[in-house]
């Protein structure tokens, strides 16, 4: 296997894998949360290599990966954007605050179909996607940056919030 | 002894049926003669319960204040029906257990179901290669609507993506039943296909580094209930409605497995397995299935030919008998070999033995054919009949011991004539030079090769779907091959020829009906004797004690 993991991570994903004594394929979706956590997005290589390691068919993981929108299997922009569109936010502008963003991070809007749902600047400092509800229905459009929450926020003050992450 | 098997009270449809304890509620209905549409459940495969075309409405045994069934009026229990349907194709059948396969609820989740598989699937029947035999249509029929209340557009999917060298498969067409990924995981164990994505955008797809090359994927085209999975090899040959059936064996190892012929017009289109449990359950090998090709081959020898010179020409069947009467009966019996082949049939076989004991040589032997084994259904030997050789005694317990001896004879000149069954016998040591020496070599086949060119004298005969007979699988169950196509030109079929052979050199009286040849054969072996060539049925007749291992090939 040509990926090389570091010795801390795959000591976590031994202690994951340990978790599981009946069937070692449920530490399937908690390895992969490492994985994209550590290179921030899960390349084929990291597939196989899960999929060796817990004694699968890379088809098996593979479905995973494809089945959560959560999993990426590009890089995000240095900084990801999520927009809540679950109905409280797209009534209070959750569809209107994507486009506001896109435009101040110079994100072109194209069709993004399915399984292809992250749009990034072409410098890469951005990425943005639509995700479902941030649980905090009351106080919408509500949207992540990074793993900073923001709620109510006003199409007005995207670019200052775009400024603090540079 | 063990312990009775314990049986539950179920009533389908008002009727009480009583069922053996873990028999899925689908089974159930099915022994009860109560057809349930299904497309994810298949019988030899693990139920997911995913497609949710089996609804059916059930209820358990209605309880009293003490806990125990209430007894209606009829004095059965009476049934708590659940309000909502439920599949029953991942259910076991309880005692008490009440179904309906045929009340409005069900008839009203049958046709929702069937509206919501057709909302993405796309409607061009008339140019699907599953059309006839697709089971989306089926149920359409019997279960749906004409109309649909879908205005949207329906998802695009990938279209002909080739899964692998013999399947093509359209994911528009897929209903995500999920058979062809059981299939794989848990008959052929090579756990390739899968589902990505998710909701309706999901499709069937192989891991982009792998192919579905399994010996066994053709067997996903013959369980996708609707035309997604095709075989490269038959997708827009033929409508299969134009296809005539006829139920044989596989001839391409000794295992056997039992299969549908599809033919139109004498030409082969498709090999398909036929279920026998006994044999082959439901499946076959892409190699067997696809080894049928020869038979359509262009290449066949169609024409009874003679030596002239240096080469062959055509002749007729009796000038070509005569011939090789007249070769024969110019050595002593030991000058003459005949090499028989484990592709024969018994009757074959028995008439071959017939014809040694005619030229009265000791020097007779089948060719051996092995391959490498899996663990699902192909044998190490590729004879189909070996079993049948040796009772018959063509062969010995080795097959193919004889042949050194053979070749030797044929270096030295000891040898001087050889009658060759179906075999090309440069397979075990022997020259085209070689064979070109020998004063007689009578040779019966169906496709030209060394030994056909070096023949005195040439018998066109017939390929496995060109025979009617019986063959005893590895196991010692004796089947039957009918006839599904009829022999090119002026080629024959293999036994007749064999017993004109015999009649050259002894003149005895024919015989003239593969039966007939088979109540011989019966009468003279014991394993046989209360069975007739329409005895051994479809499914055959398990013949001698099924032995653990195949014998040792040389």
């Amino acid at each position: 296997m040509k990926m090389e993991l570091p010795a801390e991570l795959q000591h976590r994903m031994d202690g994951v894998i340990a978790q599981y004594p009946v069937s070692r394929r449920s530490a399937t979706l908690p390895l992969l949360h490492l994985v994209q956590e550590h290179f921030g997005y899960i390349e084929d290589e990291a597939i196989n290599w899960i999929a060796a390691k817990l004694e699968l068919e890379p088809i098996n993981v593979l479905e995973l990966v494809t089945f959560y929108p959560m999993f990426r299997r590009e890089p995000a922009g240095k900084h990801h954007i999520r927009v809540c569109r679950t109905l409280s936010c797209a009534m209070a502008g959750g569809y209107e605050l994507l486009d506001t963003f896109c435009k101040h991070a110079r994100i072109s809007r194209q069709e993004n179909g399915h399984g292809a749902h992250l749009l990034k600047s072409q410098d890469g400092k951005y990425s943005i996607e639509f995700v479902e509800c941030l649980a905090s229905c009351g106080f919408g459009p509500v949207c992540m940056i990074n793993d900073d929450f923001y709620e109510a926020v006003s199409q007005e003050e995207v670019p200052q919030l775009l400024e603090k992450y540079q | 002894m063990s312990e009775p098997t314990q049986l539950f009270n179920v009533q389908i449809d008002g009727v009480w049926h009583q069922f053996k304890k873990g028999t899925r509620v689908i089974e159930a209905c099915a022994q009860a003669g109560k057809f349930v549409p299904h497309y994810c459940y298949h019988p030899k495969l693990s139920s997911p319960g995913n497609c949710r075309m089996c609804l059916i409405e059930m209820g358990m045994p209605k309880l009293g204040p003490d806990r125990k069934p209430e007894i209606g009026a009829d004095g059965k229990p009476v049934i708590n029906w659940i309000p909502r349907a439920q599949i029953s194709c991942a259910q076991d059948v309880a005692e008490g257990m009440g179904i309906r396969t045929d009340s409005p609820m069900v008839k009203e989740c049958r046709n929702g179901v069937m509206e919501f598989l057709l909302i993405n699937h796309p409607l061009d029947c008339p140019i699907c290669d599953q059309a006839g035999e697709c089971q989306l249509q089926e149920y359409s029929v019997e279960f749906g609507t004409a109309g649909s209340r879908f205005l949207e557009d329906k998802v695009k999917k990938p279209k002909r993506v080739e899964l692998g060298p013999r399947v093509t498969l359209d994911d528009e067409r897929c209903i995500l039943c999920s058979r062809c990924i059981r299939f794989m995981r848990e008959i052929a164990h090579d756990d390739v296909l899968g589902f990505v994505s998710r909701g309706s955008h999901t499709y069937l797809t192989a891991h982009p580094n792998r192919l579905l090359d399994s010996n066994y994927s053709l067997n996903t085209v013959d369980i996708c209930p609707v035309g997604a999975l095709t075989s490269t090899d038959f997708r827009f040959k033929m409508r299969v409605w134009f296809l005539k059936e006829t139920k044989s064996i596989c001839t391409s190892c000794a295992t056997g497995c039992n299969t549908i012929i599809g033919t139109r017009q004498n030409q082969i289109f498709r090999q398909t397995p036929r279920e026998n449990d006994a044999v082959n359950s439901a499946w076959m090998c892409d190699y067997g299935r696809l080894n049928f090709h020869s038979v359509n081959s262009t290449d066949r020898l169609k024409t009874p030919r003679v030596r002239e010179g240096q080469g062959l020409v055509d002749t007729t069947w009796n000038k070509a008998l005569v011939k090789s009467g007249e070769e024969l009966k110019q050595f002593s019996k030991d000058e003459i070999a005949v090499i028989a082949s484990g592709k024969m049939t018994n009757e074959e076989l028995w008439l071959a033995k017939d014809l040694v004991a005619s030229i009265g040589t000791s020097r007779h032997d089948i060719i051996p054919r092995t391959g490498e084994a899996d663990d699902i259904l192909m044998s190490t030997d590729r004879n189909p009949n070996i079993l049948g050789a040796q009772l018959i005694g063509l062969t010995g317990e080795k097959p193919g011991l004889g042949l050194e001896d053979i070749a030797e004879g044929v270096r030295s000149g000891a040898i001087k004539a050889i009658v060759a069954l179906g075999e090309d016998l440069t397979q075990f040591g022997l020259t085209a030079d070689e064979l070109r020496k020998l004063a007689s070599l009578i040779v019966m086949d169906i496709l030209p090769n060394d030994t056909t060119r070096s023949a005195t004298v040439l018998l066109p005969s017939s390929a496995f779907s060109e025979k009617r007979g019986s063959m005893i699988n590895i196991k010692g169950r004796l089947q039957r091959l009918n006839r599904a196509t009829q022999p090119p030109g002026l080629a024959r079929d293999d036994w007749e020829i064999i017993r004109d052979l015999i009649q050259q050199l002894t003149g005895s009286d024919g015989i003239y009906l593969i039966e007939d040849v088979f109540k011989q054969m019966a009468e003279s072996i014991s394993e046989m004797n209360a069975l007739s060539l329409s005895r051994i049925g479809d499914k055959g007749v398990q013949l001698v004690e099924e032995t653990e291992e195949a014998p040792a090939a040389v």
